[in-house]
């Protein structure tokens, strides 16, 4: 173990060393590593949310045909920094009747919720917050209490337009949850255990190889559930204000906004945890520091596509939304479980190569089934013509509209 | 085991207090003149007219029913994904009818019109 090849691992054995040098007790030394490499963590993301803010402001100004932010620093990059320190400055806003203290735990939660996820994530094979058992029912209970705070804040700031934003967000929460937690058991099933570190190292195949459907269920899920375009109906600008948030200001609007780049970041980082091997790579287990090199970069490539999706898809209604994840997403989840398992099961004995190639296979065959009966159910409707005479702006203001409608 | 229920308890505490400071700190920075039009509820120019705090009719409650009966059965599922790999196939074709029951629930369901916005 040296410097070199894995720094992180190498600084954290220092410290506790340091620590029993001190003649401190087993306990808090636990407890204080346990405290600094929490907060350390914690406080790096947070202050990584500059970066992407330039970033995707970056990419979506190159998309619109834009130059993007150009003027302070080096391509822009300092711009993250005037807009902090702005917006530090800025007065803090409580609407008259907005209720204390739902309204002030909102931006704080929001924050926490997307944070707490990052307790379990392994960033190389010998760096990891912790490694619970019962890893992905505690992300997908983060995910869950994210949307609580987007509701605190609609319930409680006294805006009939932030109320809706946050009744918008149960809405998508009740939909999106369901396929999300079945198309996860298929990771699980193959991994055979709930423990991130455990799925990332049962990925000798990547799981996207073995189980693609439920990595594109859970790509589109996770887009719900960050609240992105082209599912951006809490905070739909053009028909809400600007939903959940219209009255928050200064740094209390500020921590929505880290919460959102920060969830987006984190989906992607999961996607690319569960599905894309972690920090798996050519001498990631020889040079530990290189398998987190190859996490950001898998990250990177996911982030990219969500901000693909949200230069380029409109936003979805929201029962169509619903439509989407009830009518389509549920069943495929379920159909695709109950395939895997029983594929996986009669081709255990034939070994790891047949195994993988059979699931691909049948993950292929469903995809092309489910487009078939899609298209099929889409050809069979028919569009409604809306036959009643609809207003219209006059030709010829002479002329009395009522005569003009009862002709057509 | 307890260690690691301590870092999460540690990490939530520690994300609590990162973003609550950030605020804390905004709020002795940043300037504080309050007045009455300023505070009033942000909608369309014009005055709020009556309360926001109302009973509101959810459009989509039975989808909400039909959520609680499929999270329920998540819980119930992941113990078998956890120990599918020890599984005999009879165990894992036991699974898949209960499976197939919460599709044919589904369908039901759908059948039934519970997954129309009303």
């Amino acid at each position: 173990m040296s410097f070199l090849t894995d720094p992180i691992k190498f600084i954290i054995d220092w410290v506790v060393s340091l620590l029993n040098s001190w003649g401190l007790s087993e306990g808090w030394i636990t407890f204080l590593t346990s405290l600094v490499g929490g907060g350390v963590i914690a406080l790096l993301a947070m202050l990584f949310v500059i970066f992407l803010i330039w970033y995707e402001r970056k990419l979506i100004g190159r998309i619109q045909d834009r130059l993007g932010p150009n003027r302070v620093g080096p391509f822009g990059l300092i711009q993250p920094f005037a807009d902090m320190i702005k917006i530090f400055a800025k007065e803090l806003i409580t609407p008259a009747g907005a209720d204390w203290l739902p309204y002030n735990l909102a931006p704080v939660l929001s924050v926490a919720a997307v944070l707490m996820i990052w307790a379990v994530i392994p960033f190389t094979i010998t760096v990891v917050g912790t490694d619970l058992n019962v890893g992905l029912l505690y992300l997908i209970a983060s995910g869950g209490f994210a949307a609580l705070s987007v509701l605190f804040a609609g319930w409680s700031s006294n805006n009939k337009f932030a109320l809706l934003g946050g009744f918008r967000a149960l809405a998508q929460l009740i939909s999106y949850e369901v396929p999300m937690l079945i198309a996860l058991l298929v990771p699980v099933m193959l991994a055979g255990s709930l423990s991130v570190t455990e799925i990332v190292a049962q990925q000798k195949v990547w799981f996207i190889l073995s189980a693609p459907v439920s990595a594109l269920i859970f790509l589109i899920t996770s887009v719900a559930e960050i609240g992105r375009a082209p599912f951006d109906l809490v905070e739909a600008e053009s028909e809400l204000v600007a939903g959940f948030n219209t009255e928050y200001s200064g740094l209390k609007f500020g921590m929505f906004y880290v919460a959102e780049f920060l969830h987006a970041f984190t989906a992607a980082l999961l996607f690319s945890t569960l599905y894309l091997g972690g920090w798996r790579g050519p001498f990631a287990e020889q040079v530990p520091i290189l398998g987190f090199v190859y996490l950001v970069i898998k990250t990177f490539i996911v982030y990219f596509i969500f901000i693909l999706f949200r230069g380029s898809l409109p936003r979805f209604r929201i029962d169509q939304m619903m439509d989407l994840n009830w009518k389509i997403l549920t069943p495929l989840a379920l159909s695709i479980v109950i395939l895997s398992a029983l594929v996986d099961k009669a081709l255990t004995p034939a070994g790891m190569v047949v195994r993988v190639a059979g699931l691909l296979i049948l993950n292929i065959i469903t995809i092309v089934v489910t487009s078939r009966l899609i298209d099929r159910s889409w050809k069979g409707r028919k569009r409604e013509i809306v036959t009643t005479p609809r207003p219209v702006a006059i030709a010829n203001p002479g002329k009395p509209e009522s005569q003009e409608s009862a002709s057509v | 085991m307890l260690t690691d229920w301590l870092y999460v308890g540690l990490f939530f505490l520690v994300a609590l207090f990162l973003p609550a400071a950030a605020i804390i700190i905004a709020s002795l920075i940043a300037p504080r003149k309050p007045n009455p039009i300023k505070n009033s509820t942000y909608e369309c120019g014009i005055e709020t007219v009556g309360s926001t705090w109302i009973q509101f009719k959810a459009q989509y409650y039975i989808f909400t029913l039909v959520f609680l009966v499929f999270d329920v059965e998540a819980v119930f599922l992941y113990p078998f994904a956890v120990a599918y790999n020890q599984l005999a196939f009879y165990a894992v074709a036991e699974a898949v009818l209960f499976l197939l029951i919460l599709l044919g629930g589904l369908l039901y369901a759908w059948k039934k019109g519970a997954l129309e916005w009303v």
